[in-house]
């Protein structure tokens, strides 16, 4: 291996996890479900809008959830599988899905840490499946979706007007 | 590892400020935040020490805008130099699709330059990734200052190439921002790449903008 692999999100994989989260956020009562990956980018976010800013926090996922990773294994844990956040109205599960992306649970004092841990489960069963097939599948050849061939070009325009040519 | 998403049309690269402690890394950042146009930053985010020194990272999200149709972030971190929060700047590099070392010109950091140099290059390989294979660009900082040592014997310490492997690189190719040098040579029969370098004084900002294009444009490249 080079550099790190690329991998795409589709609209299919769009809908099959907007299913999963939607699902999983009516039966918890749950607010907002977000999916980060590992390097800190932002996937998907489903159910209420957030007030915050969501490239800034999920930055922050990551690493806290990165951070703790390091914690689990100085105790001889693999890892912490979840994780959680307190707050006084507003609290956050992390969980980890198939080692590649990050579940994040928002909730408030509609719903109970319990009642989102039971129902978090098969959520988080579901949603490594589909991330299993996503990063198992080829990203070369037909099929594949591609950014179209002009794009290199544009880009460098684009970032010589940004940066100053 | 850009990440494409069709979903929401977005394309995110990471890029990576890396170094010795007291370099400019976060000085770069700061810069770029600064002049850059306030609708095309995001937030800028420091986790730093009391002595504003980087504890775990900075982060500053900048927006390309839409290009045929996907919207282009780059995410630009720095990671803490110095050396006992190693483990923090090992995490910071997961997924990286761009990396800027920058040294301190300085004489007296020349020790500290090449240990940083040499953790990169480690800390890169247990994530499974090669630094001669992936974006990477050296930018010499602080040359302002009186006792910063002069470029060749820097490139000589921290940028003195490596051997090129495919053979359909076996070709001259000069570097676009030296006039007279080269990416990629041939010495004692072996053809060399190193990396693009470029001279910069962070504080003022000069070199800071030049840095940020080669590396930007080199992983948008590996988009196509």
């Amino acid at each position: 291996m080079t550099g790190a692999s690329s991998w795409s999100f589709r609209e299919e994989d769009s809908r099959r996890i907007e299913g999963i989260l939607k699902g999983f956020l009516g039966e918890s009562s749950a607010r907002t479900a977000l999916i980060v990956d590992r390097t800190g980018q932002l996937v998907a976010t489903i159910g209420q809008p957030v007030a915050f800013d969501p490239t800034a926090f999920a930055s922050l996922t990551a690493a806290d959830f990165s951070a703790n990773d390091q914690l689990a294994r100085m105790l001889g844990e693999p890892e912490f599988g979840a994780l959680f956040h307190q707050g006084e109205k507003e609290s956050m599960y992390l969980a980890d899905i198939a080692r590649r992306v990050i579940l994040v649970v928002l909730f408030d004092n509609a719903t109970t840490l319990g009642l989102v841990k039971l129902r978090v489960r098969s959520a988080v069963q579901e949603l490594s499946q589909v991330f299993n097939d996503m990063f198992s599948r080829p990203e070369t050849g037909a099929g594949a979706p591609q950014v179209e061939s002009a794009f290199l070009g544009e880009a460098e325009d684009e970032i010589d007007k940004l940066f100053g040519s | 590892m850009s990440m494409i998403n069709y979903a929401s049309r977005e394309i995110n690269c990471k890029l990576v400020y890396y170094g010795p402690g007291l370099g400019g890394k976060t000085t770069n950042l700061e810069f770029v935040y600064n002049k850059v146009a306030p609708t095309a930053r995001g937030k800028m985010i420091s986790l730093a020490t009391e002595t504003e020194r980087t504890l775990f990272f900075d982060f500053l999200p900048v927006d390309l805008g839409t290009i045929r149709g996907f919207k282009v972030k780059f995410h630009l971190y720095t990671v803490p130099g110095q050396v006992y929060y190693n483990a923090s700047r090992k995490l910071i590099l997961k997924g990286v699709d761009g990396v800027v070392f920058v040294a301190d010109s300085q004489l007296e950091r020349m020790e500290a330059n090449v240990e940083a140099m040499q953790n990169l290059y480690d800390n890169m390989a247990q994530h499974g990734y090669d630094l001669t294979k992936i974006p990477f660009a050296v930018q010499y900082n602080k040359r302002d200052l009186p006792n910063a040592a002069p470029i060749a014997e820097l490139q000589a310490a921290l940028n003195p190439g490596w051997p090129v492997e495919d053979p359909s690189r076996h070709r001259l190719i000069p570097d676009p921002d030296h006039p007279g040098e080269y990416l990629v040579w041939q010495q004692d029969g072996q053809w060399i790449e190193r990396a693009p370098h470029f001279e910069a004084v962070a504080a003022t900002g000069e070199g800071v903008f030049d840095t940020l294009k080669a590396i930007s444009k080199a992983v948008v490249k590996t988009l196509g």
